[in-house]
């Protein structure tokens, strides 16, 4: 229980997918105008994570790794096929995406026409995917873990895009000067939050 | 009024469109820091009031100047203990003050140019905000600093920190905060340990046997708890330490007049120091480590904890603007910062990152502050529209 714990907060705090790994910038960058339609992408990409990394996790654990295959039959016991995790990790995120996608559809419309392109986006949001694979890279144990890493790195995403969200807001009313008006301040802005993160480098758990 | 006339006289030249036009705004700086401008507000709602801008930074200046004067002396006080001799007062007093002063001209150097030179080619005026950083970043900054860190740092501030936000009232962070977390991560070397407190430790200069240097957060980090120093030492400020953050007294000092003027939030101050007592508390429960079995109010005199809750967190423009939101803002702040500077090994002080996290996070509070309070209006006036 505490070692769940553990990965939860640092997913969400030390290993932030955007300020500690610069990860998923495009979508975080694109959609971050407003609050409201930055919650309704938060919450799907956290949605997103929490069922493909542990997907993703049995898929390693039972067919990716080397000898993983051994349940079906003793001869697979020396087949390596972790040379596809990519496309297997890709094709598993974006049938993922296409069910969110139709979901949203059917019961949020107004959410569905607010994230407009960025919901397909999704799919190959760098973060999700990254989420995936820091999960194969660091050999999670259970899918226990797996599930609430995947958890926390959407929530630390979640927690990244709502907060440049209200900042966004409140620069509506700044006097910016003229080139750095929108994509130019929310970079700088995302570096000064960085440091701001950096609060938490180096915390052990 | 010699002056009044003979800036009267020369003004014509600085109108637009005049021989010097161009320095329109450097004039108009020039003049209103010497005289109150005669113009009134004509656009948009506004409040008649006696206060504006210059001085709210005025009483903001005059409250650092306990810490700025006790800090001057605690130099010269620090170094004649490290080197085993006792100074007389004025000694004591002058050998900080000509320690201290070159980092404030060079501070209000080279934020003042910046600020100067944007003005400039934004044709704004210039705002008095810098006034108040400038002698910030010198305060927060360890003596043995180098001069040209320090007008990197103040540069750093005040161009990525502020004058790319729209100038003073529009940043997101503190800039002066920026500037001391700018060095601490480009020069760690110089920002911590246990020789960059006192003047001349660094230089390699011969010290009496039994003097270290360290500060109290340095001991304790080191879980050398016996070595703290008193709490009457560390409430008067006689410890090594940044130039403005060791004498709690001078600090409270300035907070008293803060809080009268009403130019800083008693809410943020006492949110604060509220959640430094919970994470304190809460700690002194876990007390996993020997750092963790320190009392709160230890906390509360070490390092930088009393001058960030009074000087930085209740920074107007960074902080929560709503009443309810500065609440939360104090007391993750001061949260925070015990939290860092226990679990957190790779810093001994948890106060400047603390209060730029929740710098980021601000508006964010100040976000669902609003919707919270839209919300229940709304409620009440459907009830009302009902019954």
């Amino acid at each position: 229980m505490e070692n769940l714990i553990n990965i939860f907060v640092r997913s969400i705090f030390i290993d932030n997918m955007i300020f500690a790994y610069f990860l998923g910038m495009c979508s975080y960058l694109a959609v971050s105008k407003t609050v409201k339609t930055s919650t309704g992408l938060g919450i799907a990409v956290i949605f997103v994570m929490l069922i493909t990394v542990p997907v993703n996790y049995l898929l390693n654990r039972f067919v990716l790794l080397p000898g993983a295959l051994q349940w079906l039959d003793e001869s697979f016991a020396s087949l390596d096929l972790s040379f596809l995790s990519f496309i297997m990790f890709i094709a598993v995120i974006a049938s993922i995406v296409q069910l969110v996608e139709m979901v949203v559809e059917k019961y949020s419309p107004a959410l569905y026409n607010s994230l407009g392109i960025f919901l397909p986006l999704i799919a190959v949001n760098c973060a999700i995917m990254g989420g995936s694979l820091f999960m194969q890279q660091r050999e999670y144990e259970t899918l226990g873990e797996a599930t609430v890493f995947g958890l926390g790195s959407g929530v630390g995403w979640f927690l990244a895009i709502i907060s440049i969200a209200a900042i966004r807001e409140r620069l509506k009313y700044s006097d910016i000067p003229k080139p750095l008006r929108g994509l130019g301040i929310s970079f700088i802005l995302t570096g000064l939050m960085g440091i701001a993160f950096m609060t938490f480098m180096g915390i052990k758990l | 009024m010699g002056l009044r006339s003979y800036i009267d006289k020369i003004k014509p030249n600085f109108q637009k469109g005049a021989k010097y036009g161009m320095f329109h705004s450097t004039f108009d700086a020039f003049e209103t820091f010497l005289f109150v401008p005669n113009r009134v507000t004509t656009k948009g709602s506004h409040i008649r009031d006696s206060i504006d801008m210059k001085r709210t930074m005025t009483v903001v200046i005059v409250a650092l100047l306990p810490a700025l004067f006790f800090g001057m002396w605690n130099v010269g006080y620090q170094h004649a203990l490290s080197i085993g001799e006792s100074w007389p007062f004025w000694q004591t007093f002058f050998f900080g003050f000509l320690r201290v002063l070159p980092l404030l001209v060079v501070s209000y150097g080279v934020g003042l140019s910046v600020e100067f030179a944007f003005a400039q080619a934004r044709g704004h005026e210039v705002n008095e905000g810098f006034l108040v950083s400038g002698l910030l970043i010198p305060l927060i900054l360890p003596v043995d600093v180098p001069l040209w860190m320090v007008a990197i740092a103040t540069a750093f501030a005040v161009i990525v920190g502020k004058e790319v936000f729209g100038g003073t009232g529009m940043n997101i962070f503190n800039p002066a905060l920026l500037a001391r977390a700018f060095l601490f991560f480009a020069y760690p070397s110089h920002m911590s340990g246990d020789k960059v407190w006192i003047d001349g430790l660094a230089k390699g200069q011969q010290v009496v046997d039994g003097f270290s240097g360290a500060t109290p957060l340095a001991n304790a980090a080191a879980y050398q708890l016996d070595k703290i120093p008193s709490a009457y030492d560390m409430f008067m400020g006689f410890i090594p330490g940044s130039i403005g953050e060791t004498s709690k007294l001078a600090i409270l000092i300035g907070a008293i007049l803060l809080i009268i003027t009403g130019i800083g939030s008693w809410k943020i101050i006492i949110s604060v120091f509220g959640g430094g007592l919970v994470a304190g508390l809460l700690f002194n429960t876990l007390a996993i480590n020997p750092y963790m079995s320190i009392p709160p109010w230890q906390h509360f005199l070490m390092g930088g904890f009393a001058f960030g809750a009074v000087f930085m967190a209740t920074d107007p423009v960074s902080a929560s603007q709503t009443e309810r939101g500065k609440w939360i803002y104090g007391f993750l702040v001061g949260f925070m910062a015990i939290l860092v500077r226990v679990l957190n090994p790779a810093y001994p002080e948890g106060m400047m990152l603390s209060i730029l996290l929740m710098n980021a996070f601000a508006p964010l509070i100040d976000y669902y502050v609003i919707q919270g309070n839209i919300r229940r209006r709304l409620k009440r006036t459907n009830r009302v529209a009902k019954s």
